[in-house]
């Protein structure tokens, strides 16, 4: 058992909001997930820059010279703010891939957590209000964002086997269930040349949609194929710049519910998680239907509420 | 709910002696718990203001509960007797293993509705999802709507009466005539669960006894 939490925002004053009602919701989720907790938030985007989420477990030693090491190295400023054992770094835009290059040679014990331009990925062990706290999620504003409560059924409870996973620029991967062809589908994807780093089922489920993507695959598309590809049960949300997905396996076993108003769409693993937003008597409230993907984007605002694939 | 732990709320339910004077109980706030109104053995009519989580009304005996709201997975489960009325949607396995009473879903009801039934009659005015009466060994389903993928697989004596369309079929699941007797019986069943569907618009599905355990050389 795991607990999900989503919030897409279509009404743009709530954005300073954000943060505080995801803790909310993912707060509520704790007796789905007491072992950790994670949430991507995605910020107002600045054209001039790009952002790594980075963590160690020794972060006053880890980051105490990274921002002048890392502007050294790429020859241009880098900007960090440092938040309990994640750092987020501001990498001017189009060095990204640079920046990371330069990261692990700098320090390879440094873990990247998220990367793109809008996304931050903050994820600890420790119940979800203590992780919120850490990294005082509920001041932050944003579009949208994903949250995770975790009960560790397939892998070791670790900061790196909690959720979200980075899949790709800004993407993100979020899952309630259990994969049961992971072993195998890892040895393959390690033959591709995907990095993988633990021995979580979620991570394989988010390197399966990174590999499907770099052959070419659109992110509803990659999302389609998991429903033949991925053995188990899954309801997966996945975050993008542009905002979330959402695919439970053909036999749905694993809860989701979703709130539709003129100002949000929010996902719960449970009612319970949405009781609080406002609106939510007036909203629209449903399950997503098995083996279907849905997507949700500010890039197309006219139908908020676009299938894909 | 915001006020009274779950626990209290549903000791006080459960004292409720089957003589007593107060019958009419109203829940307020539930704001999605799970396990509210369990295990009821009375004559009590108790109220549920808003929507709930897993498992509301389960074990349900004689009590009569009514949700203002839409329920999470296995609502009356494993119901003996009473009435449980949804005015919203049911989630999963709304039903499963019930033994008596009747639940109407006035909404709709998604995957495993009724699954494993044993006596209980399920009446719901929209769709069924997927997998719904799976097991289903005793008592009636109504489906006003739609009903989802492997409706009835490996169906015992229960009997489905759907409206609209069947996605498919499951395992050992046909459809049937429907003889004077089922027309009476879904007659009452609809005036039970307040629809104004016409009996002659439903099909009746249920077990073709084509299964390994059908067969009388396979019992010990």
């Amino acid at each position: 058992m795991c607990g999900i939490v989503g919030l897409f925002l279509k009404d743009s004053a709530l954005e300073p909001r954000l943060g505080s009602m995801l803790t909310d919701m993912l707060i509520t989720m704790t007796d789905r997930g007491p072992d950790s907790a994670g949430i991507a938030i995605y910020g107002t985007e600045d054209p001039a820059i790009s952002k790594l989420t980075v963590q160690s477990d020794t972060p006053d030693q880890a980051f105490a010279s990274l921002e002048a090491d890392l502007s050294a190295e790429l020859g241009s400023k880098v900007h960090m703010r440092h938040k309990d054992t994640h750092a987020v770094l501001h990498i001017p835009r189009g060095h990204l891939t640079a920046a990371r290059t330069a990261l692990a040679a700098i320090n390879p014990d440094i873990r990247v957590m998220s990367s793109g331009d809008t996304v931050e990925i903050y994820k600890e062990v420790g119940l979800p209000k203590d992780v919120a706290d850490r990294f005082d999620l509920r001041s932050m504003s944003g579009t949208h964002g994903i949250g995770h409560t975790r009960m560790a059924t397939e892998s070791m409870v670790t900061t790196m086997g909690a959720h979200p996973f980075n899949t790709g620029p800004d993407q993100c991967l979020v899952h309630n269930g259990s994969l049961s062809n992971h072993n195998r589908l890892r040895r393959k994807l390690q033959r591709e040349g995907i990095h993988i780093e633990t021995e979580n089922d979620t991570e394989v489920g988010a390197a399966y949609l990174t590999w499907r993507m770099q052959k070419g695959a659109t992110l509803g598309e990659a999302l389609e194929s998991s429903l033949n590809d991925l053995d188990g049960f899954f309801t997966f949300l996945v975050g993008t710049k542009d905002g979330f997905g959402v695919v439970r396996d053909p036999i749905a076993c694993k809860p989701a519910v979703m709130a539709e108003t003129d100002q949000y769409v929010a996902f719960g693993s449970e009612y319970r998680a949405l009781v609080n937003l406002p609106g939510i008597e007036q909203a629209r409230v449903w399950e997503p239907e098995p083996a279907t993907v849905y997507f949700w984007s500010h890039a197309n605002s006219s139908a908020p509420t676009e299938k894909a694939a | 709910m915001e006020t009274t732990p779950l626990r209290d709320l549903n000791a006080t339910l459960q004292a409720q002696a089957e003589a007593t004077n107060q019958t009419a109980w109203e829940i307020v706030n539930p704001k999605g718990s799970h396990a509210i109104a369990v295990g009821l053995d009375a004559e009590i009519e108790v109220t549920v203001k808003g929507s709930t989580g897993y498992y509301c009304g389960g074990m349900n005996k004689l009590a009569t509960i009514n949700v203002h709201g839409s329920v999470g997975p296995g609502v009356a489960e494993n119901m003996m007797s009473g009435t449980v009325i949804i005015d919203g949607d049911a989630s999963q396995y709304a039903g499963a293993t019930g033994h008596g009473g009747t639940l109407i879903i006035k909404g709709n009801a998604s995957s495993r509705c009724g699954i494993s039934m044993k006596g209980i009659d399920i009446i719901v005015h929209g769709n069924v999802g997927h997998m719904s009466a799976f097991m289903a060994q005793s008592g009636n389903l109504v489906v006003c709507g739609d009903a989802g993928d492997a409706l009835g697989d490996s169906i015992y004596e229960a009997r489905l009466f759907v409206r609209g369309s069947v996605k498919s079929l499951g395992a050992d699941c046909i459809e049937k005539e429907m003889r004077p007797e089922h027309v009476a019986l879904l007659t009452d069943l609809l005036e039970r669960g307040g629809c104004d569907a016409k009996p002659e618009e439903f099909k009746r599905y249920g077990s073709a006894r084509q299964l390994y355990n059908f067969n009388i050389d396979n019992a010990y």
